[in-house]
């Protein structure tokens, strides 16, 4: 009986960095503070994260989002060349437009799915850059579990985080720390034209619960923050399906 | 013409009709002059392995550049062999000779081969040959002759006044260049490298491994030259040497100069590793040579107070392998235009040219949301308008099949564009932020001012915004 208790010890241990991951990371407050408490201080640094992309507001979390993780070092975007075709290209004046420093910015054009992630393997390795973004479209066969494992250990090694931007894509397995789906949310009935908004549901955490929360960019502070006119409608938001992507949700409102 | 038409006492430009009278069962073949460059030049890239400095002669010959080469095939005799040896091997008959300057040792070749003028000798070696051995123009030559002017030497006996007044400066040039009196320097084929390093192997090798090793000792050989001179190379090519006379080159350019074997071995790997048909060693190489195309000053880093200058070294480096692996035209970096035309404001540039300075991008309006979508559609695409308002944002619109109807706008922004850079002004532009029921916020835009453009108003969207 000591045996197979030492045995399960054993696996344990071995195991230990798989479970464990993520407990010690470092963690970078978003500046929304319902989703940084879920998340357990912040978006974890050194990890991976994937986002499901609604529409362009995910393009715009994930910008936002790795702007703060990265704080003052570049970030760089790899991008497939259809999926600057299909839902348009970076532009830098945007960037600017939210606060994001174009020139902090780097873009790389790939091919294809696999030569975005092999790039993207390499470049977690330099420590020069605080976030690198994959843009991916679809569910190419390169992007399995054994990738997105590859790319959680290079984030972990050199401590760069790593985004996963997937366009029209189905969830499916993978090695991520969190998992969200985001598209843009209503402005506030003000008459002014507001910050950008985006609804973003974190429907995967490996450290803890999943939560969804109306988040509003303020281009001013560099941070994300709870909308003003969010606290006198909770509720108001209508819940994203967790095993569908948001995309579908939102071709019924529109049909 | 071989030796084989020769014994057939046929000879070049003679006509075809009395050739053929003296060789019945004669083959004709058109000149193809493009065929004969290409294999001229394949020869050329052939010779580089002798020295990088080859230029190409007309239509059949090579000039080779040998200043410091020579020792290394064991003095010049010994080289001239080996030339005509192994370009014998492959098939072809030459006429080869040496001298000092490139005209004699063209004159020398063509009408005394093999012959080898030792270093100021040259006025000696070429003087008995024919006048047709200057390259003047056929009717000076023929002017010559009938002068009775029918060697070099008796040329070279006339007063250059004389020959000046009756051929003109540059004919004088010539005769200067082939007496061995003047120079004119070649202009080699390729870009000569700034630096370089060769392996020659005893036997061909094939082994990626091998030819790994020899790169990145190659490399420190390379780095050790520009650390004399202090600096560092910004473009650096790699030539593999067949041992069957095909040459590949591959060449890979650095963001900062580049003083480290490590990383130059490293490059070249990402380099070979990426390449869509990789290069074929066949029967192996036998020479390696690494040059550096272009180098330049390498300035010792300056530890500054604004932090780590690792991060900008390692971004560096990072550019230089995504570059060597997926070209240089896919890593950008945007730089700032003077425009404000917003699909040309920010252009997307190669990061490894990019120049190192603080851009000055158009900043914000505090407190304003974005004026600028973050993702733009690089072709603006048409839209159908369901209901529009006189001077207004439409109330819906259909974009790629889905329908979208606004509930809040923004605008107009009124954009001319430049008609002082296009032959065609295109109309002005009305631009509106828009969003739909669904929080999707677009940026859409009417070609020409409504009511005063020719014809019916068009919408597009251009952009959409986070």
């Amino acid at each position: 009986m000591p045996d197979a208790v030492k045995k399960l010890e054993g696996t344990r241990q071995l195991l230990e960095p798989i479970l464990g991951e993520g407990r010690s990371l470092a963690r970078c407050a978003l500046g929304h503070a319902d989703s940084d408490s879920v998340l357990g201080g912040g978006l974890a640094q050194g990890a991976l994260h994937e986002i499901f992309a609604g529409d362009a507001g995910a393009s715009g979390f994930t910008a936002c989002a790795a702007r703060r993780v990265s704080s003052t070092k570049h970030m760089l975007w790899i991008v497939q060349d259809f999926c600057a075709l299909e839902h348009g290209a970076l532009a830098p004046s945007g960037f600017a437009e939210l606060g994001i420093d174009p020139s902090k910015l780097f873009l790389l054009r790939t091919a294809d799915a696999a030569d975005a992630l092999r790039a993207g393997v390499d470049a977690l390795s330099c420590t020069g850059l605080g976030a690198v973004i994959m843009e991916i479209t679809g569910n190419p066969k390169v992007l399995d579990l054994v990738a997105s494992r590859r790319l959680v250990l290079a984030a972990q090694q050199r401590g760069v985080t790593a985004f996963l931007l997937r366009q029209s894509a189905q969830a499916e397995p993978s090695a991520a720390q969190t998992r969200w789906q985001v598209h843009n949310s209503r402005s506030a009935d003000t008459d002014d034209w507001g910050m950008p908004r985006f609804e973003a549901a974190l429907v995967r955490n490996r450290q803890g619960e999943t939560g969804h929360w109306v988040m509003e960019w303020s281009c001013d502070d560099g941070a994300f923050r709870k909308p003003c006119d969010q606290t006198a409608h909770p509720g108001a938001v209508v819940r994203t399906p967790a095993d569908r992507p948001a995309a579908a949700a939102k071709v019924r409102i529109a049909g | 013409m071989d030796l084989k038409a020769a014994r057939l006492k046929l000879a070049p430009g003679m006509a075809l009709a009395s050739a053929r009278a003296m060789v019945r069962e004669l083959t004709v073949v058109e000149a193809d002059e493009p065929a004969d460059a290409r294999l001229l030049a394949g020869i050329a890239d052939w010779c580089d392995r002798f020295t990088p400095f080859v230029a190409t002669d007309g239509l059949d010959g090579l000039l080779l550049d040998i200043t410091g080469a020579a020792h290394l095939f064991g003095g010049e005799a010994a080289m001239l062999e080996t030339v005509r040896a192994s370009i014998a091997r492959q098939g072809f008959t030459i006429r080869a000779a040496l001298a000092g300057t490139a005209a004699a040792a063209r004159a020398l070749a063509r009408y005394a081969d093999a012959t080898v003028a030792a270093p100021g000798t040259e006025a000696e070696a070429v003087a008995f040959l024919l006048v047709a051995a200057l390259d003047l123009d056929p009717k000076d030559t023929h002017a010559l002759r009938r002068a009775g002017l029918k060697t070099i030497a008796q040329v070279a006996g006339r007063a250059r006044a004389e020959l000046t007044a009756r051929f003109g400066k540059e004919m004088v040039f010539k005769l200067e260049r082939a007496l061995g009196q003047s120079e004119k320097p070649i202009s080699p084929r390729r870009i000569l490298p700034d630096y370089m390093a060769e392996h020659r192997f005893a036997e061909p090798v094939t082994a990626e491994a091998v030819v790994a090793d020899s790169i990145l000792s190659l490399a420190g050989s390379l780095c050790s030259l520009l650390e004399e001179r202090g600096q560092g190379a910004r473009a650096l090519e790699a030539s593999f040497f067949r041992s069957d006379g095909a040459v590949s080159r591959i060449t890979l350019e650095t963001a900062r100069p580049l003083r480290d074997p490590k990383i130059i071995a490293r490059l070249f790997r990402d380099r070979l590793d990426a390449l869509a048909d990789p290069i074929d060693p066949g029967f192996g190489f036998d020479l390696i040579r690494l040059g550096a195309l272009h180098a330049e000053r390498l300035v010792p880093e300056s530890v500054g107070l604004e932090a780590r200058p690792d991060d900008a070294k390692e971004i560096a480096f990072l550019i230089d392998r995504l570059a060597a692996r997926f070209g240089s035209h896919r890593i950008l970096t945007f730089q700032p235009q003077d425009t404000h035309i917003p699909e040309a404001a920010g252009v997307a540039v190669p990061a490894q040219h990019a120049p190192d300075t603080k851009l000055n991008w158009e900043t914000r309006i505090p407190g304003e949301a974005p004026r600028r979508p973050l993702r733009m559609l690089s072709r603006p695409e048409l839209i159908d308008v369901m209901a529009q308002v006189p001077d207004g944002p439409p109330l819906r619109f259909r974009w790629r099949r889905a329908l979208h109807a606004v509930t809040r706008a923004e605008g107009p922004e009124r954009i001319a564009m430049e008609w002082w850079r296009n032959q065609n002004p295109q109309p002005t532009r009305d631009y509106f932020r828009v969003e739909d029921e669904a929080g999707k916020r677009f940026w859409l835009y009417r070609d020409g001012l409504y009511g005063r453009e020719p014809f019916a108003p068009r919408w597009y969207v251009h952009g959409l915004f986070a």
